[in-house]
């Protein structure tokens, strides 16, 4: 049997139109987030390592590549978070009688639950 | 039939993907917050990130799991979003070894992210 005819589609289709450039950016945040991964690990290993390998590592953090790393990251981060949370209302739909709740009901939860989560990892992170 | 077996497949890579989502937005932008920015440029006190501290605070089990967590879910989720884009963006043709290479490469991390969290 042969294979279904598939119209040829250039590589850079998505260079065509801002929601498909959008799409690719949002894709693109993954490429951050891993990487930041991998540093989050790298992290995790000097802590495994010892006190020597662990006081080396915080050094490298501040230097200048780090912080704009850290930055880009960030941006990335926050912008997929966003993208994640302003979904809810295409993935669930929920009805108040015959109205539609407004997706804002179902999005600003999602912010205030990653504020609170986010506010708690930072106070576990530095309380002494 | 193979056609079926690859919506399985897929539904199960959507279920993983779809959970590390979740994770990766909730959790994410702080660790890079605070690995990024709070540590080299802390205010408080020397001994908050101290080697001392933060061992027997992430030397904990639950630390442990929860770090676990906080890789597997984003990594999976990555990896699927990179293997997805490429696939459209030209690599259709490699799609068995792009899918093997962005799974795999997940789980060699993943791997290597619990053998590193339970040596701490």
């Amino acid at each position: 049997m042969s294979e279904p005819y598939r119209r040829p589609i250039s590589n850079t289709w998505w260079l065509k139109n801002p929601n498909y450039r959008f799409f690719m950016y949002r894709e693109l945040t993954a490429v951050f987030i891993l990487a930041f991964l991998i540093i989050f690990l790298w992290f995790l290993s000097s802590l495994a390592r010892g006190p020597e390998a662990y006081n080396a590592f915080l050094q490298r953090l501040s230097s200048p590549w780090s912080i704009l790393f850290h930055i880009v990251a960030l941006i990335a981060a926050c912008f997929h978070s966003s993208t994640w949370f302003n979904l809810t209302p295409k993935a669930v739909v929920v009805r108040k009688g015959e109205e539609k709740l407004p997706d804002a009901f179902l999005i600003t939860p999602n912010y205030v639950g990653w504020l609170t989560i986010s506010v708690i990892i930072f106070l576990i992170a530095t309380w002494s | 039939m193979a056609t079926a077996a690859r919506s399985r497949g897929e539904a199960f890579w959507w279920a993983i993907f779809s959970a590390g989502g979740v994770v990766t937005a909730l959790l994410v932008p702080i660790h890079i917050l605070i690995l990024g920015f709070v540590i080299p440029f802390w205010w408080g006190s020397i001994d908050t990130f101290s080697y001392e501290r933060i061992h027997a605070l992430l030397s904990q089990p639950l630390a442990k799991l929860y770090l676990i967590v906080l890789f597997s879910a984003p990594v999976f989720h990555c990896m699927h979003r990179i293997r997805h884009t490429m696939y459209d963006t030209g690599w259709r043709a490699y799609a068995t070894p792009l899918a093997f290479v962005c799974y795999g490469g997940a789980l060699l991390i993943m791997i290597i992210a619990i053998i590193t969290i339970a040596s701490i």
